[in-house]
């Protein structure tokens, strides 16, 4: 493994202030959007990774990118570039995003699914595993609903995309 | 061709890739359009949330492919999408037609059995066309292939379940499905064509020949609609070839309204 510079080092932690928009206590790095970081003397290359690809925030993730490496005294120039491959999938989400997921009210993405394409998440907000899926469908392309049927609270959880499917 | 820059090297190459890129995107953006136009009327709330979510992640694959053609050297993507003559345009016809009478802000009469059969048929078709890209000889669109496929498998499990509920459903409902099918097979082989360079796009291994994908969808269905109880009628594709740049007036009004804020100012960022 390549030794991380001091440069990509402080890059990476600008991106830790990059919140996603819809999702607010949880970083892109977290999220695991961010496939490479590049420096060039006094220019970045972010090579990122797309959730779904109708997502309305991509556009905002990326000037919010742009505009916190700038904040680096010897950035020059930052490019951010979305690319397809690898193709994100829900297993890249971090330990920790999952876990700030969870405090946010979002059940994080199911690591196992079921042959038939079946997946359970426990309730974010009182653990409990008697869950129903209310619509796999949410308010944002990555989220879906559920009922929690031990605490009553519906609650959201992320879809888990893989290249099983 | 790992690049878009390979591919251009090679005339008829590109100009295979170009032609199926632009029935990939029409095919989506025309299709995500007409899903949108549920929005607000769809039948109960969940199924608002999902239908639109659906037309969202389809419009999202259409900005890919008009992308890939940004690439090539086609142009601007949003001009692409917006700015192209109905005659440019390469998606099939029955997924320009409209929703049922009336409009989406005047007494919209729209008909849910025609909505969830074209959905449903279009999915399936959509799936194994995916399934075939993954294998593209062009690189860039096998990669989008592969994202694709993470979304559409939900889009195709939804439109599976409403078309199994309402064609076993009770009342009116499969007399309504059954019309809806008949209307969706007389040009849903403007779907399952690739057009007249289908050829052209097997032999550079863009993707599979245009008779096995068809062939592929048919059992498929065949399956489908055996389980059910049910027949799938003869295919057909009575109004135009879309792919020929054939078309109906249902498109020019669609894309009337698509375009009304990107061609009030094409130069704008919204």
């Amino acid at each position: 493994m390549q030794m991380m510079t001091t440069k990509e080092a402080s890059v990476k932690s600008m991106l830790q202030e990059v919140k996603d928009p819809e999702i607010d206590s949880v970083s892109v790095l977290e999220l695991g959007m961010v496939e490479q970081v590049q420096v060039d003397d006094a220019i970045v290359h972010v090579q990122m990774l797309p959730t779904f690809m109708g997502c309305p925030a991509l556009e905002i993730i990326r000037a919010n990118v742009e505009k916190a490496i700038k904040q680096l005294e010897w950035v020059n120039e930052v490019k951010v570039e979305f690319i397809y491959q690898p193709p994100w999938t829900s297993e890249r989400v971090t330990d920790i995003g999952r876990q700030k997921l969870k405090e946010f009210g979002i059940a994080p993405p199911p690591k196992q699914i079921g042959e038939d394409g079946e997946w359970h998440v426990d309730c974010p907000y009182c653990g409990s595993t008697y869950t129903t899926m209310d619509n796999i469908f949410g308010p944002t392309a990555c989220r879906s609903i559920l009922y929690c049927k031990g605490c009553k609270n519906p609650f959201e959880a992320m879809k888990p995309v893989s290249t099983m499917m | 061709m790992k690049t878009a820059q390979e591919a251009n090297e090679n005339k008829a190459y590109k100009e295979a890739v170009t032609e199926l890129l632009y029935q990939l995107a029409d095919d989506d953006f025309i299709h995500a359009f007409r899903g949108s136009e549920w929005l607000g009327l769809a039948p109960h709330i969940e199924e608002d949330v999902a239908s639109s979510s659906i037309s969202q992640d389809t419009m999202g694959h259409a900005t890919m492919y008009y992308q890939l053609l940004e690439d090539l050297g086609e142009g601007d993507s949003d001009e692409l999408a917006h700015g192209r003559k109905p005659e440019q345009r390469k998606n099939a016809i029955i997924l320009e037609e409209v929703n049922g009478p009336g409009n989406y802000l005047k007494e919209p009469d729209f008909d849910w059995a025609f909505a969830v059969v074209r959905q449903y048929f279009y999915a399936q078709s959509k799936k194994i066309r995916i399934d075939s890209l993954k294998n593209s000889s062009y690189q860039p669109l096998a990669d989008v292939a592969v994202k694709v496929n993470m979304e559409l498998y939900y889009h195709l499990m939804h439109w599976r379940t409403w078309f199994s509920q309402l064609v076993n459903g009770k009342g009116e409902a499969p007399e309504r499905m059954k019309k809806a099918i008949e209307k969706v097979c007389k040009d849903f082989d403007g779907v399952l064509t690739l057009g007249p360079n289908a050829e052209v796009m097997a032999s550079h291994g863009l993707i599979e020949e245009e008779k096995v994908l068809k062939q592929r969808w048919e059992n498929e269905m065949e399956n489908v609609f055996a389980s059910l109880g049910i027949s799938l009628p003869e295919l057909g594709m009575e109004r135009g070839n879309g792919r020929k740049g054939e078309h109906t007036k249902d498109l020019d009004g669609a894309l009337a309204t698509l375009g009304e804020v990107y061609l009030s100012d094409p130069a704008a960022t919204w």
